[in-house]
């Protein structure tokens, strides 16, 4: 009876086509919401934070400082204040630039050799000039900056911005 | 090329076999709809692991930053929400299958020899169940985990003689619950029930397979096999069972209170609601006699339960010859839902709002004046321009706050006083409370903004505030009527001869409002 036979086929195609497809579903509906959750960002809820880490008037022209300051950083479900550093060099009468002491290389910490007047890491020797530019070693790219803003004979930092490729 | 793969994975490791003897095992005939239960349930176990790995990866099991983590995993991550509420309904979801799988083996006499160690090991994963239940609870650490498991913990410690040892086990010496219990309950919950839940239901399966689906009295039709006619049923039963599941996840927000305070003695716990009737039973007992409603009934409804097959050990019969087991299912599902609504109807009624301190309450009226709701919502789904408060926690600090008050709400004439008390508000807000910016009655805000405006709450406490020595106005409308109040506000020797209180001529709309807040506050 070849006729009930195809039929007992369509009925078993139907079942576990039915059984691959609902459950293919709801692993989608499980997983998409996992897949969401562990590997986008949260919700970004960022605002401007201008720290006040020195006084013009006690910056030296030209001549790289490096100035520790507080700030707030939020971590997961903590906000954590925590000690951070900047290479500050005051570059005209109301012009700074501020470094992240942080090399671009492998992120060891940078800092001023009075001997050879440039930036050196003392990691695998890159050495940085006083406009951060990458004068030697392995460093890729200049060092970062921090946004940069003067108020009333103060030197206000805000966010790190990454510097592009040299 | 596939079929190459599993050849050489069958060689070396005959996994094909193992599915395919696993698959295709003979069930009877009469098997079907009513046989779905096992599965769900362990269905439902998968999706509880699942979700609690996805929130361990973002939650700190310590008292204070459980909250706080898991408001993070709520107001900041993507989906966290959602697998929160999965977790959370996951967890009815599995107590309701889980019964019903019980209930069903029940009705149908399967637990009749050769199936006794499996029924019996059944109700271990019953009681397993409730366990994970109960230790879960406490893990959000907000005032109604705090609370409840407070009361868990008092029970325990009544049981005759084991008690102390019992409280100790749980890490609580003094009647407190604090960092221990804590680290007991969160170890119970994620280190020692899953994998003793794993084990248990793999000895369940593997003595279901060892004698059987069970058959109905007389099989008239040849065996059938499992695969794919009873595993369609299963899935279509897994899958209606996880689509309500999903829509509670998304459409019914499981609260997180606020943060567990000890002092806080106006709450009123309640457990979850599977357990609610065990809570109403409690109250029938009273004085020494409370250990026949926590202990002595409980203890001998599981041993009931758990020798079922012992009691009942007659041939097996049809479904509908069963009448005895069909009346004490009915029974217990009667008492169960009386009890169960008693409790729901006991519990008082208390709204966020009402357990808001003057300052509170009046900045509810800074923020509606100030029309703050114009850009932000305070009901989930309420979306505007800003942020929906109830969506978020407001972490900025209150210098931030004041000063984005002053720039957008500059208008509406509030003190810088007001907009500290408004940023003070916004930072304690929460999952259960920050509705009330939209629900609580404006006549009662009125009225909190008069007790500010005239320092009632120097003399006054409401809601546990600390005040000079003034009676305490929580529950006043109980003991005085508004005719009383309004005239003692407005001339305090009449009516209370000697009082320390100075008149007070409020305007009538001052009167209105005052008398209404009054009216609300409960004891």
């Amino acid at each position: 009876m070849p006729e009930l036979q195809n039929e007992q086929e369509l009925r078993r195609g139907f079942l576990v086509g039915a059984i691959f497809g609902l459950m293919g579903a709801i692993t989608a509906a499980l997983g998409l919401p996992a897949a969401g959750y562990l590997l986008l960002p949260g919700k970004a809820r960022r605002k401007e934070v201008w720290i006040e880490a020195a006084d013009l008037t006690n910056l030296p022209m030209n001549q790289p400082e490096q100035i520790i300051f507080n700030r707030e950083r939020r971590d997961g479900w903590k906000f954590v204040t925590e000690k951070a550093a900047a290479l500050v060099i005051r570059t005209g009468d109301q012009q700074v630039v501020a470094f992240s002491p942080v090399c671009t290389h492998l992120g060891c910490a940078v800092s001023w050799s009075t001997n050879e007047k440039h930036f050196v890491c003392p990691c695998h020797t890159s050495a940085f000039s006083t406009d951060g530019k990458v004068l030697g070693g392995p460093a890729p790219r200049p060092l970062d900056r921090f946004d940069v803003k003067i108020a009333e004979g103060k030197v206000l930092l805000g966010e790190v911005r990454e510097s592009k490729e040299s | 090329m596939l079929r190459s793969v599993i050849d050489w994975l069958e060689q070396r490791t005959g996994i094909e076999s193992a599915i395919k003897h696993f698959l295709y095992e003979d069930i009877p005939a009469s098997s079907g709809w009513h046989q779905v239960f096992g599965s769900v349930a362990m269905f439902c176990f998968l999706i509880q692991a699942v979700t609690g790995i996805l929130l361990s990866l973002n939650y700190a099991p310590t008292p204070g930053d459980a909250h706080a983590s898991l408001r993070f995993i709520l107001t900041e991550l993507t989906g966290g929400r959602l697998i929160r509420g999965l977790h959370h309904w996951g967890a009815s979801m599995m107590i309701v299958v889980v019964v019903l799988h019980m209930i069903q083996v029940f009705l149908w006499g399967a637990y009749k020899k050769p199936r006794e160690a499996t029924w019996m090991m059944g109700v271990v994963l019953l009681l397993i169940t409730l366990g994970f239940g109960l230790t879960g609870y406490l893990l959000p650490w907000d005032n109604r985990a705090y609370w409840g498991t407070v009361v868990t913990t008092q029970i325990t410690a009544k049981a005759p003689v084991a008690g102390p040892y019992l409280l100790h086990l749980m890490g609580s010496d003094n009647g407190q619950i604090g960092v221990q219990t804590f680290a007991r309950f969160y170890a119970a919950h994620v280190l020692l029930l899953p994998p003793v839940t794993l084990i248990l239901i793999a000895i369940h399966v593997f003595l279901v397979r060892k004698h059987g689906v069970a058959p109905a009295p007389v099989e008239t039709a040849p065996a059938v096999k499992f695969y794919p006619g009873q595993v369609f049923k299963d899935t279509v039963a897994v899958f209606i069972m996880f689509t309500i599941l999903f829509l509670m996840a998304l459409l019914v927000r499981v609260p997180l209170g606020k943060i567990a305070d000890p002092t806080d003695t106006t709450y009123i716990p309640r457990p979850e609601w599977y357990f609610l009737f065990l809570f109403q039973i409690l109250k029938f007992f009273e004085g020494p006699l409370e250990i026949v409603g926590s202990m002595v009934l409980p203890g001998i409804a599981v041993g009931l339960l758990f020798l079922t097959p012992f009691i009942d050990r007659g041939a097996a019969e049809k479904l509908r010859q069963r009448t005895l087991a069909i009346g004490i299912v009915l029974l217990a599902a009667v008492g169960w839902a009386g009890l169960t609504a008693a409790a729901v109807r006991s519990t008082p009624n208390r709204e966020a709002w009402q357990n808001f301190i003057p300052e509170e309450m009046a900045a509810v009226g800074s923020f509606r004046q100030a029309q703050c709701w114009q850009c932000h919502g305070s009901t989930p789904g309420d979306n505007k321009a800003g942020p929906n408060l109830a969506d978020i926690a407001v972490r900025e600090d209150r210098d931030w706050l004041v000063g984005h008050f002053r720039q957008q709400g500059g208008k509406s004439g509030l003190r810088d006083l007001q907009w500290r008390q408004l940023a003070n508000l916004m930072r304690k807000l929460d999952d259960e409370s920050v509705g009330s910016l939209g629900t609580a009655p404006h006549d009662a805000v009125a009225g909190a903004q008069v007790f500010m405006k005239y320092n009632c709450g120097v003399c006054h406490s409401v809601n546990g505030t600390v005040a000079r020595n003034g009676p305490p106005l929580n529950g006043v409308a109980a003991r005085r009527d508004r005719a009383w109040m309004e005239g003692h506000f407005l001339d305090p020797q009449k009516f209370a001869p000697g009082t320390a209180m100075p008149a007070y001529k409020f305007t009538p709309a001052e009167m209105s409002g005052m008398l209404a807040y009054m009216g609300t506050l409960k004891d």
